[in-house]
């Protein structure tokens, strides 16, 4: 038989039927729903008098609007309230396998909530209204995010009309430095190959790098896959992956566990398979990794300076970078290590796990922010992170620090809650997205790990955190 | 969903490499329930020159006039003219909602992301992909010459400039199908239920596990 990639395996796994123009019905085995991109779905079965396929299939939580303090007041937004208040009534009416409302110890942001309750399951079709779905990929799933009317298609019908996408391999070799995340090597990639860079690709990360992260890692690394133009990033079963997944919830038990991981075992690209882009970068040249603009590529080491747009020869390139240094406030040829932060952003799907706060913790420990950072946030990605976080004495690390300990959400990662950046505020933020105005309108977004957001809030600028002893 | 023929539409260029969805439709304005009403709001913290928020009665909000879609001469302008890797970001949908909405029709671009890309079919935006020499050729027309259109023909799958040159352009057999005919994707699904779940029953022998 031909070599397969890991990606034809998932595919071809789930295909109902195929058209003559290579479009497929393509079944889907887990749905999770948000509020923001599913009340409109929801509508839509309603007025077509159409049932979920499988309610079973489903599962809830509230993120993107809910606040991270003052829970006993409730949702004081009434737009953002009713938003969250209609999922509240739609899963009461139509079903779901399980729901984690506002408030909820196992509340959270779903691309967190899904894996720690093992809602998500290698070998599994994931899809969710919302880019960052591609996070699950990180268990040898197929996931990737809809938009609202195929949320309803998937919810009516239990299928995706697609088509497979190309290949590309990202491979990673070697050791990462200390100091150096799955983040950095997120951004390095995007670096590489540009934000439309896996545009019509699946993207498997492989290399002894990538199989050395842990699933925090490899979750962060897929949750960026989109950030470089591709729906579904994926990481190839291991024995990491099942480790992670044994006792949770929603994994199987007894002998279905091991009839399970026999299959999971043969989750992976064969020896041979060919994919239709390689990339391979080595990980000792991987530093750690700050934006600098208005894209996720517009990215560089930390001890690099701001990049000059007159040395860009692509005028549209060009065009693009002096937009972006004008909307941040930037001069062309700053060190990065001179750049003074306001605020600091720790959290959102792609860094607000348990590993990421430990990580961000022990750069705080013993240490204060400095006095121009107005403000340094930390918001675990769920309820059962945040009790994690509090019985390691994580929270008191920060709030020792100056750091504020919030309650979990998506929070300032987008900024439909109250959690903003003020025109002009400049912030250091561990989520994925520095484009203009997404944490704030006039805000100004520079993406880095988590471990160099603590130390930007320690130091009051962008530095190494390599010389953090 | 609105069938989408032929138009002869005016253009409007948009010269911005990476057009993202946040930019496309802040977030403020995702806190609705309805997949209506976006228009008013698309690109709000380019095209208006204070903040906007939901509820705004946006007729009286102050715009920007150097931004493209308030230019006179692009009003009513059904084609968007866009660069590289257009839509990227979220999934939200409300982006092709605000671009409906307002009254585009087809967008053309020398790339789009991924999911704004489909998304578009779902909502009878046709999105043409052309090679980065006409699209530069196109926004040098649409800037030489006022009231510059465009002819899109699906069935025919060209666009046509007003000197009458013609460039072909790829959809597959499936979209175009839904797209000419206004089809509701999930009706044409449907008709499949009794594969759908032949699979689902096949698939729950192989992987118990998934149906807890």
């Amino acid at each position: 038989m031909k070599a397969q990639t890991l990606y034809d395996k998932l595919w071809q796994s789930h295909v109902v039927r195929e058209e003559e123009d290579g479009t497929c019905l393509i079944y889907i085995d887990r749905h999770l729903v948000h509020e923001v991109t599913s009340p409109q779905a929801f509508e839509g079965l309603r007025l077509a008098q159409r049932q979920p396929w499988r309610n079973h299939s489903i599962v809830a939580t509230a993120d993107h609007n809910t606040p991270t303090d003052h829970w006993d007041e409730g949702i004081k937004d009434p737009i953002s309230r009713q938003q969250v208040e209609t999922l509240d009534a739609n899963i009461k009416a139509f079903g779901a396998l399980a729901y984690f409302p506002f408030k909820d110890l196992r509340q959270g942001i779903v691309h967190v909530v899904g894996p720690e309750n093992g809602a998500t399951l290698p070998g599994m079709t994931v899809v969710c209204g919302d880019s960052h779905t591609s996070t699950h990929g990180a268990f040898g799933a197929l996931a990737h995010g809809i938009g609202t009317s195929e949320v309803e298609h998937v919810m009516a019908t239990q299928t995706l009309v697609a088509k497979q996408s190309k290949a590309m391999l990202v491979k990673v070799e070697g050791q990462l430095g200390r100091g150096v995340t799955a983040k950095d090597v997120a951004l390095a990639i995007i670096g590489r190959i540009g934000t439309a860079g896996g545009t019509g690709y699946a993207v498997e990360f492989g290399g002894s790098a990538i199989r050395s992260l842990s699933m925090e890692g490899r979750m962060t690394l897929c949750n960026m896959a989109i950030e470089a133009g591709a729906r579904a990033g994926m990481v190839a079963v291991d024995q990491i992956t099942i480790d992670y997944v044994k006792g949770r919830p929603f994994a199987p038990t007894g002998a279905t566990w091991d009839q399970a991981v026999a299959y999971w075992r043969t989750l992976v690209s064969d020896e041979g398979a060919v994919f239709d882009n390689v990339v391979e970068l080595r990980a000792e040249d991987i530093e750690p990794q700050v934006t600098w603009g208005t894209s996720p590529e517009q990215v560089v080491s930390v001890g690099a300076r701001v990049p000059n747009p007159a040395n860009e020869a692509d005028p549209v390139k060009k065009g693009s970078a002096e937009r972006a240094l004008q909307y941040m406030g930037l001069s062309a040829d700053t060190p990065i290590s001179q750049i003074a932060i306001d605020k600091v952003f720790i959290g959102s799907c792609t860094n607000s796990r348990i590993e990421d706060l430990r990580a961000a913790a022990a750069i705080a420990r013993g240490r204060t922010k400095a006095g121009n950072v107005k403000l340094a946030m930390v918001v675990p990605g769920s309820g059962l992170v945040k009790a994690q976080a509090e019985a390691e004495g994580l929270d008191k690390i920060f709030i020792a620090a100056g750091f504020e300990w919030r309650e979990p959400g998506c929070s300032m990662c987008l900024a439909m809650n109250a959690d903003r950046l003020e025109p002009g505020e400049r912030c250091a933020s561990t989520s994925n997205r520095n484009f203009e105005g997404r944490q704030g309108q006039g805000g100004r977004t520079h993406l880095v790990s988590p471990e160099m957001a603590a130390a930007a809030a320690i130091a009051g600028h962008f530095v190494d955190v390599r010389t953090f002893a | 969903m609105k069938p989408f023929t032929q138009i002869n539409g005016l253009v409007c260029p948009l010269d911005r490499a990476n057009v993202d969805t946040d930019a496309i439709i802040p977030k403020q304005f995702l806190k609705s329930i309805k997949r209506s009403g976006f228009g008013p709001n698309l690109f709000d913290e380019w095209r208006y020159l204070d903040h906007g928020e939901p509820g705004m009665d946006n007729s009286v909000r102050p715009t920007n006039p150097d931004f493209v879609l308030n230019f006179p001469r692009f009003r009513g302008a059904e084609v968007l003219l866009a660069r590289e890797n257009f839509g990227c970001g979220s999934s939200r949908e409300h982006a092709p909602w605000a671009i409906e909405d307002y009254g585009f029709r087809a967008l053309i671009a020398p790339s789009f992301a991924d999911i704004f890309f489909n998304n578009c079919f779902k909502n009878g935006l046709l999105p043409i992909v052309q090679p980065a020499e006409v699209v530069d050729q196109l926004f040098s027309e649409a800037a030489q010459s006022e009231g510059y259109r465009l002819s899109i023909d699906l069935q025919a799958q060209t666009v046509t400039t007003p000197s009458g040159q013609s460039f072909p352009f790829e959809i597959t057999a499936h979209r175009k199908h839904c797209l000419l005919n206004g089809l509701d994707e999930i009706g044409l699904t449907l008709a499949h239920a009794d594969e759908i779940r032949a699979f689902e029953a096949a698939h729950q022998q192989r992987q118990p596990w998934l149906f807890v």
